[in-house]
């Protein structure tokens, strides 16, 4: 089994608002995902190579043409706040 | 006691692409507000990222250059974490399969050469930008760069000194540009640099590091690692411990601070993209990109040094840059490769000084290869003297004329005909017959005040070695 859960870490990096009240129920609940995930760990993988995607193909590349145009005045129109081309949010500063 | 200092640096260059790394929208710089930002770089559900080839071409070429090895496989992650500059919530980047890994910068300092490994390069995806100070209470987002792509080198902690991490910044800073994958302009964040730092006693293991970011310039660079280089060894020096983290230059202050903000959310829950397909390079992709290499600094400034005779100094400040190098060849080539080193002493003497004077790049000489090429012909035919030629210089680089024009049209032309200058030497011997008496009397330094009257009397344009030579016999009369 794994080591218990840190909620409010997880919640926190997930920026998930987990309430006092629900951070047993919730803990509960990933614990119980990560017995799973403990499951699966315990098969041997020796010489396996990981892997990186589920389809066996390969990337496909595209010319470094610009084929994009302007669309900021289209899809601004769902943003809340926008001023000078900006989108505005409330303020984050370091 | 002493201290030995460890650095190791991680440098993003942003690759001088058209188009961003995971979609079709424009790189250029300068643009209006989101105006090259499409659904992709907005993060909008339902659209996917497909990789750019100019992308994965820039990324061998730099792996062939410092002699890594181009990973036959390589796989994009994501680096979670949140910010309002990073729509998707993720930053596309690579983790534990880089597309470039190992490979060397070799670096001089103080005449010593040194070889520095590279521990990887990886591609990853640029976020927008946030303005903090035009808006009350907002931040103003622009997603123009988000999703432009970078490189990410990273070196061995095989660096000692500021001088040092500043000579392999310098020298990456070099290659990127003659690789042409990157702008190198530092002011517009093409090219940064984060170090990390750390202090031990010689003999015991390496000490905790503390990574600095925000740093713009090769000089800031010199200072935030000597300023925390000092502060390391303050902390321990007073009983205390260097604590891994993240800290920012503020170069008005000359200082480093801590950014504990970032501490808390370092934990960037890595797992490979579901959206991007595994990279696989080809042994016809390297060879495509090989056959495209332009020619790389150390080997032109060999060449330099064997084909125009050059010294090491000299080869190695016309290489400096490709553009220099171009600039320094075509004057060569259009004198007819004569006189490789006069050629070499113009272009890092007068045109580099009156260049850094009015703040100018070589590309935006007012005097281009081809004037300047005519103006050395004429210093080597000996129709002008080098002195005059500085002359002629000043006034092309305020003119359109060519060298040829302005000597006619100013009568700087040099004076040649013996006798022409033997007559106005015995003018200026018999114009001082005080000073002939004391020169034959033993005052043999009085020869130089001859040669100073007889260039005075022909406002410079007598041929300075014929003056010399007529003069000596003359006053050996």
């Amino acid at each position: 089994m794994s080591d218990q859960i840190d909620v409010h870490k997880v919640a926190r990096l997930g920026a998930l608002a987990v309430s006092d009240d629900e951070v047993a129920a919730v803990g509960q609940k990933l614990n119980a995902i990560l017995g799973l995930f403990d499951q699966l760990a315990a098969i041997n993988t020796d010489g396996v190579e990981p892997m990186a995607h589920p389809l066996d193909q390969v990337q496909r590349l595209r010319e470094d043409v610009v084929t994009e145009t302007d669309i900021h005045e289209y899809v601004q129109q769902i943003a809340p706040k926008v001023e000078a081309g900006l989108y505005l949010v409330p303020k984050v500063i370091e | 006691m002493t201290w030995e200092t460890v650095i190791g640096l991680e440098v993003h260059a942003q690759l001088a692409t058209n188009t961003k790394i995971f979609s079709a929208a424009s790189t250029a710089f300068g643009a209006m507000p989101n105006t090259q930002a499409c659904l992709v770089d907005l993060g909008m559900p339902g659209v996917l990222p497909v990789l750019n080839k100019g992308v994965v071409d820039m990324a061998i070429r730099f792996g062939l250059a410092v002699g890594a090895t181009v990973a036959e496989k390589s796989v994009f992650a994501r680096k979670n974490y949140f910010y309002p500059d990073l729509p998707k919530g993720y930053q596309i980047s690579q983790f534990e399969l880089p597309v470039v890994l190992g490979g060397q910068i070799t670096i001089e300092v103080d005449g010593k050469k040194k070889v520095i490994n590279l521990t990887r390069a990886h591609l990853e995806e640029d976020a927008g930008k946030s303005l903090h100070e035009d808006f009350e209470g907002y931040s103003g987002i622009d997603l123009n760069r988000a999703g432009t792509p970078l490189l990410e080198i990273v070196s061995e902690p095989d660096l000692r000194s500021p001088a040092e991490a500043v000579a392999y910044a310098k020298k990456l800073h070099e290659l990127v540009q003659y690789l042409g994958i990157c702008d190198g302009n530092m002011q517009e964040g093409s090219f940064r640099v984060d170090a990390n730092v750390s202090v031990h006693r010689p003999g015991a293991p390496f000490g905790t590091r503390a990574e600095i970011k925000n740093v713009n310039s090769f000089k800031f660079l010199e200072r935030a690692i000597m300023f925390e280089v000092e502060r390391q060894i303050d902390v321990i020096e007073a009983g205390g411990q260097v604590v891994q983290e993240t800290r920012l230059y503020d170069a008005a202050k000359d200082e480093t601070r801590s950014m504990r903000s970032k501490e808390e959310a370092m934990d960037y829950r890595y797992f490979p993209c579901p959206d991007l397909l595994p990279l696989i390079i080809t042994p016809a992709m390297i060879e495509a990109v090989k056959a495209d290499m332009p020619e790389l600094p150390d080997a032109k400034r060999a060449r330099f040094m064997s084909q125009y005779g050059l010294n090491d100094y000299d080869a190695m400040v016309l290489t400096n840059s490709r553009e220099i190098a171009d600039y320094y060849e075509a004057v060569v080539a259009a004198t007819g490769g004569k006189d490789a080193k006069i050629a070499a002493n113009w272009v890092m003497g007068e045109l580099n000084a009156r260049l850094n004077n009015d703040n100018l790049s070589i590309s935006e000489s007012p005097v281009d290869a081809q004037r300047m090429a005519g103006l050395i012909a004429r210093i080597l035919d000996q129709t002008i003297s080098g002195k005059i030629a500085k002359d002629v210089f000043d006034a092309m680089w305020t003119s359109q004329d060519s060298a040829d024009a302005i000597i006619e049209s100013k009568g700087l032309k040099q004076i040649t005909d013996p006798v022409a200058i033997a007559a106005m030497v015995r003018g200026v011997i018999d114009q001082f017959p005080e000073q002939l008496a004391q020169y034959k009397g033993g005052r043999d330094k009085l020869f130089g005040f001859f040669v100073g009257e007889v260039m005075k009397a022909t406002k410079g344009k007598a041929n300075p070695g014929q003056v010399n030579q007529i003069l000596k016999d003359e006053l050996a009369k």
